[in-house]
């Protein structure tokens, strides 16, 4: 519950235990300190690459990314995860490039975010309801996706279409160089995530329920209906998300998004979000993803094989996380 | 191999009891290995020509699988999760592949040697971080998968490598009776040599006892930090040998980590052991592994799209795990 601790008070932040306290309260400093501090290194180690195109290309890697860790950030605030998130993003845009040519852009996009919130209403029914573990859940749902998605490809074999155009504009393009216009989309989508989290009744009763739960049903808090409308949403984000990634990779294919799912959970993590529920938020998180793809891109500019990127992007983060729980001594 | 040895004191001199209770304690496996021959007979009915071949080829198929899933069951009684173990799996087998391509039969039992204590290494390294920094063992596993599918990478860029013939061997054919594939024997060999002798001893218990509550065993004397890494390298062990297992029965090293992670997790919990920790076996989930390979051999057989298989697996595990919960939940309200 760190929005409800933060205190006004600041005098105490001068001494060592001070400068905890602020990184505990407020997260986003060190972050945004590493941020920084990466856009630098990116720079030394390219002098010139630190340009407004490479800003560009940055944040449009990042709005994805950032959706689907905006699932995780959710699902982990009441203790959950959601790795379903890949497969219900994939399947969706699968679903959207083999409907428009049929069924037109606005309503593939209907169909597809219908039936990616049904496999979340399926979940949630599924962790609310009968109480299966949230991590058993999404994975034997992302399965059921992965294969129904599979078969529906064999059924329309001749994938009417492809990636719509418009779509691969909103992807792919940007406004002055450096805005993607894929904020259109991120902008809204992240203040309601932002807002619903800290103003809402609904928000903050995530929190209670991922805090203590025992404490939450005591208080009257319906964790079942909590938790299926929750998995909803993370459905619908992951569905809005898959159209984001196959705009801007211009690619429509049943295994899509499956890359995403671990940085997600991981830039979510870098965010300060606790996987045991209750303390993190989606400032946080949206700052995890952003340092994810700088780390990614340094990587690549520095030319390194994909081998060693990979060893280091995991070792980063292992850092990251084991100094931020250093840092606010915290789990 | 259940969980809970220390009640059988109670029954002992009424055998009829103690067996009437070991059955309870052990239902779940039982029921699990009682569904697989039922789905044998079924396989068998829909398929007459299903037999020595088709067990074999089950049998060897399932190894890698099922010893991973061996090497998640030990982490997660423990109170852990390892979801780098397929990383672990591709680093070992192309490690193995590597260094045994082109070599004297001798030399590769010194590699194999060399790839367990690997295992154990990076089971340890798992293991330390996971103790030492705090973060949530998704978390550490997660970033580790990462780094070791990086290292098999650096290992070999592309599938490649060979392996020793004795190893191949191993795994191939059949031990004595044609129905008795050997992968099958080395299966249960390895898991009775690695795995009994620690279940009956102070280590088995302290698993068990930090996986169900890390206070309680921590006042009861547990070292919890120390019994933990002990659990990851158990799973890093079993990783490798799943590892070894991948390079033997396909003859090369692939540096790309299968699905094994995350099915591994599947066949853990639908094996009865459970997430929290502290309950469990090693049997339930490699008869778990078996019945959710054959599923797919019959989808095949039954000419249903394969892909069908992975939304039945899917469903499956969410059904029995819903299913296990719902029994749960209606003993505590009892």
């Amino acid at each position: 519950m760190s929005a409800a601790e933060s205190t006004p008070a600041r005098n105490p932040y001068l001494t060592a235990a001070g400068w905890r306290l602020l990184f505990r309260d407020r997260p986003m400093i060190p972050l945004l300190v590493l941020l920084g501090v990466l856009v630098v290194a990116s720079e030394v180690a390219r002098p010139g690459i630190v340009s407004v195109g490479w800003a560009g290309t940055i944040l449009r890697a990042a709005v994805p990314l950032a959706i689907l860790a905006g699932c995780q950030t959710i699902a982990m605030l009441t203790g959950g995860i959601d790795l379903s998130v890949g497969a219900v993003a994939s399947m969706s845009g699968f679903l959207l490039a083999t409907l428009v040519g049929g069924q037109g852009l606005l309503g593939g996009i209907v169909i597809a975010i219908v039936i990616a919130a049904l496999a979340g209403l399926v979940t949630g029914v599924g962790v609310g309801v009968f109480r299966v573990h949230p991590l058993i859940m999404t994975l034997g749902m992302s399965l059921v996706v992965l294969g129904l998605a599979n078969v529906w490809q064999i059924v329309m074999v001749q994938t009417g279409g492809g990636v719509p155009p418009s779509l691969r504009q909103l992807g792919t393009g940007t406004l002055f160089g450096f805005i993607p216009y894929t904020f259109a989309v991120f902008l809204p989508l992240a203040a309601l995530i932002l807002l619903g989290l800290r103003r809402t009744g609904y928000g903050r009763m995530l929190y209670a329920i991922g805090d203590n739960p025992v404490a939450a049903r005591l208080a009257g808090a319906r964790a079942w209906q909590v938790l299926i409308v929750l998995y909803v949403i993370s459905a619908i984000l992951a569905a809005i998300a898959g159209f984001l990634i196959s705009g801007l990779t211009n690619v429509a294919s049943v295994t899509l998004a499956d890359s995403y799912v671990l940085p997600s959970v991981a830039a979510a993590v870098i965010g300060g979000t606790s996987i045991m529920g209750g303390r993190g938020g989606y400032g946080g998180t949206i700052v995890g993803a952003l340092i994810l793809t700088v780390i990614s891109a340094l990587l690549t500019s520095l030319g390194y094989p994909e081998a060693v990127r990979q060893v280091l992007y995991g070792a980063i983060i292992v850092i990251v996380a084991a100094a931020y729980t250093r840092v606010t001594g915290e789990t | 191999m259940s969980a809970a040895s220390t009640t059988v004191d109670t029954a002992r001199g009424r055998p009829a009891e103690a067996v009437i209770g070991w059955i309870r304690r052990n239902a779940w496996t039982l029921g699990l290995i009682a569904f697989f021959f039922v789905l044998l007979g079924f396989t068998r009915v829909i398929q007459p020509t299903y037999g020595v071949t088709g067990i074999q080829g089950l049998a060897i198929s399932v190894l890698p699988l099922a010893l991973a899933a061996v090497a998640q069951a030990v982490v997660v009684i423990a109170g852990g999760i390892d979801l780098s173990l397929g990383s672990m799996m591709a680093l070992t087998s192309v490690v193995a592949a590597s260094q045994m391509m082109g070599k004297t039969e001798e030399f590769g039992v010194v590699v194999v040697i060399g790839v367990l204590l690997l295992g154990l290494l990076l089971g340890a390294i798992n293991g330390s971080l996971v103790v030492l920094t705090r973060v949530p063992d998704i978390v550490v596993t997660l970033a580790m998968a990462y780094v070791w599918a990086g290292c098999a990478l650096l290992v070999l860029r592309t599938p490649g490598g060979g392996s020793a013939k004795w190893l191949r061997d191993l795994v191939l054919g059949s031990f004595g009776n044609e129905w008795i594939p050997k992968a099958a024997v080395v299966l249960i060999v390895i898991v009775a040599v690695i795995w009994l002798p620690i279940r009956r001893s102070r280590l088995g218990l302290s698993l068990f006892a930090i996986g169900s509550n890390q206070l309680a065993a921590f006042r009861s004397f547990v070292s919890v930090g120390r019994t933990k890494v002990v659990a990851y390298m158990l799973g890093g062990l079993f990783a490798a040998l799943a590892g070894l297992s991948l390079t033997a029965s396909t003859g090369i090293g692939t540096p790309v980590p299968g699905p094994y992670t995350l099915l591994s997790v599947a066949a853990v919990v639908l094996g009865g052991v459970s997430l929290a920790g502290g309950r469990g076996g090693l049997v339930g989930p490699i008869v778990a592994v078996m019945i959710l390979s054959l599923i797919r051999t019959d989808m095949t057989f039954l000419n249903l799209n394969t892909n069908l298989a992975t939304v039945a697996q899917g469903v499956i595990l969410i059904a029995v795990v819903m299913f296990g919960t719902l029994i749960q939940l209606r003993r505590e309200r009892a």
